[in-house]
């Protein structure tokens, strides 16, 4: 069913590379209004999406609802590219991100035959402090918080 | 984000997740990450608790894998026991995962409503 190839050429990126089955006009209107972003992405932002607009919205991930998201728009080339930076892995709540270097995401469209290559490009993770990186332990262990107290309150109100 | 993972991985990151589920102890991760191998004298410094309950969250993560301790001299050493790299790649790893996921959402999102 994932037809997303990946490529790791570093410890600073991230590439995927996929083909949509829909028009690149279709593509770009889901990428780009903050409606449709927030729709498939799981956040709720507030306002449009426009070059050099700081673009803030919660998630609607469930367990997620109290994580504010935040996107400093780049670039918008019609149908072909979209960035922003944000803080990648800005989950925790009571952890403030801002002093920390941003990660850049692209992505970038292109036609075929009436289908869409679509490739995110996510860079910049080199520079993040090596202490969020070791979250990688708490990340994996996250979803695992979230089932127990999914279990608990499954629990609690049988 | 993500819940992937077989069972039997989530078992092996149970020690872990107890382990981490201490604000000093993942304070000493985060220094030991930041600041590569420490003794316990530098570990703690500036330290809200005594060095004895500091040894004792060492020996706690060492017990769960995280860390670990050589001797040099009359003092113990602590590492880190995943490398950078390690650590680095398995975080991209969790990224790339939430990164697939959004991806599959954004396709279902483009191709069910043309």
């Amino acid at each position: 069913m994932t037809t997303v190839n990946m490529e790791m050429t570093s410890t600073d990126r991230i590439e995927k590379r996929t083909v949509l089955r829909a028009p690149r006009s279709r593509v770009w209107r889901a990428i780009t209004n903050a409606d449709e972003f927030s729709a498939w992405f799981g956040v709720k932002l507030e306002g449009a999406i426009a070059e050099g607009a700081a673009v803030r919205g919660r998630l609607t991930h469930p367990g997620y609802e109290n994580v504010t998201l935040e996107m400093l728009v780049e670039r918008i080339q019609p149908e072909s590219l979209f960035s922003y930076r944000w803080h990648p892995g800005a989950v925790d709540a009571s952890v403030d991100y801002t002093p920390e270097p941003m990660t850049l995401v692209e992505f970038r469209l292109d036609e075929e035959g009436g289908e869409t290559i679509l490739t995110v490009v996510e860079s910049g993770f080199d520079r993040l402090p090596a202490s969020r990186r070791a979250e990688a332990f708490r990340m994996n262990d996250g979803g695992w918080t979230s089932q127990l107290k999914r279990i608990e309150k499954y629990v609690t109100n049988g | 984000m993500s819940r992937t993972g077989s069972a039997a991985r989530r078992v092996d990151a149970a020690p872990v997740f107890a382990a981490l589920g201490d604000a000093t102890r993942l304070r000493l991760v985060a220094r030991l990450c930041d600041d590569g191998p420490l003794s316990i004298a530098h570990l703690s410094e500036g330290a809200a608790v005594t060095r004895q309950a500091i040894t004792k969250h060492l020996h706690a993560l060492a017990d769960a894998g995280v860390i670990r301790g050589t001797r040099r001299g009359r003092e113990r050493i602590w590492e880190l026991q995943p490398k950078r790299l390690e650590m680095a790649q398995r975080y991209l790893a969790q990224v790339s995962t939430q990164w697939d996921a959004a991806i599959d959402r954004l396709r279902v999102f483009v191709e069910e409503n043309p």
